[in-house]
């Protein structure tokens, strides 16, 4: 007899309670996978660290590794960036590792903080603070100034464009990896136990490794994007 | 016996699945995308990773309609906001 238990299973789940400012706010599992996330970052960092302080002539597969990494991202900066990509190439790297590593968390049980709309949000809202950061500095009043540009009647329609950019970012990031969270988990709750043994390698390997490594590549990349085209290329 | 909390629940399902239509829009779009984009490499395979980065950027620009469905389907489902 197959069993059909109707229990999917993905919602954020509260842990510990707390009162602020006479608020009650939680401690849900999306901070306890960001926290596991950060600590790998932080201790995979200072291994790196430690090896290229002592690097080798002769690179052994760690120290290699590390190379890699930093060669890519760095490329991958400069490549969409320019002359500008010493001053990004550390927060686009940082936020790379972050996202990638949240959005893979998902294969080793975890809820990625990223099906958290709450990460996602702060992840395009500091975007939105870089782009208008670095517009200001560059262009001075002429940032607000082209919001009027081709026509003043055209102004309500820029400013919502400005402030979509933030949203449709979060709301890209989060609703990929919400989805693979959803499918991930109704599959474990509605299939029998037989199913739910092999079969959703695939699955993980599909929505975890291959959407989330696209949807890391994609956040960067558009990222830079806004930046780049605020700042113009000299 | 129906009560309106069913009726609500009911119609936040069927809303949810019309939701998801919006798939519909950025499947084409992508198929569009990737068309071109093999076409491309095609003509000039020296150029393929510019291209692939260039499809891979611009697919995930059309997917956002459609996520905006998914984001309101599951509202509707699991949030239940109406109820």
């Amino acid at each position: 007899m197959i069993q059909i238990s109707a229990e999917a299973d993905f919602m954020i789940k509260k842990l510990v309670s707390y009162e602020l400012f006479g608020q009650t706010f939680w401690l849900t599992t999306t901070h306890v996978a960001m926290l596991i996330v950060s600590v790998v970052l932080i201790i995979f960092a200072v291994a790196a660290n430690r090896a290229i302080r002592h690097a080798k002539p002769v690179p052994g597969v760690f120290q290699n590794f590390v190379e890699l990494i930093v060669e890519k991202l760095d490329s991958m900066v400069k490549n969409s960036m320019g002359k500008n990509a010493y001053r990004f190439v550390n927060y686009i790297s940082s936020i790379f590792l972050f996202i990638l590593l949240s959005n893979i968390s998902g294969i080793f049980g975890l809820r990625s903080p990223t099906a958290d709309y709450g990460v996602t949000l702060m992840l395009g809202l500091i975007t939105f603070g870089l782009i208008h950061y670095n517009g200001v500095k560059k262009n001075k009043i002429q940032h607000f100034t082209n919001l009027f540009k081709p026509l003043p009647l055209l102004f309500p329609i820029n400013l919502i464009g400005e402030v979509a950019t933030p949203l449709s970012l979060s709301l890209r990031l989060f609703g990929n990896v919400m989805s693979g969270t959803v499918m991930l988990g109704l599959w474990y709750g509605m299939m029998p136990l037989l199913f739910s043994l092999g079969i959703p390698s695939f699955l993980h390997a599909y929505f975890d490794l291959f959407s989330g490594a696209i949807q890391t590549y994609v956040f960067c990349m558009l990222t830079m994007v806004y930046v780049g085209d605020k700042i113009g290329d000299d | 016996m129906i009560t309106g909390q069913d009726l609500i629940l009911a119609c936040s399902a069927i809303g949810a699945g019309l939701a998801l239509i919006a798939g519909v829009g950025p499947g084409i779009g992508q198929g569009i995308a990737a068309g071109h984009a093999a076409a491309a490499v095609g003509r000039n395979p020296g150029a393929k990773s510019e291209i692939t980065s260039t499809m891979l950027l611009g697919q995930a620009v059309a997917e956002t309609t459609g996520l905006y469905g998914l984001a309101v389907a599951i509202i509707l489902l699991f949030v239940k906001p109406l109820t």
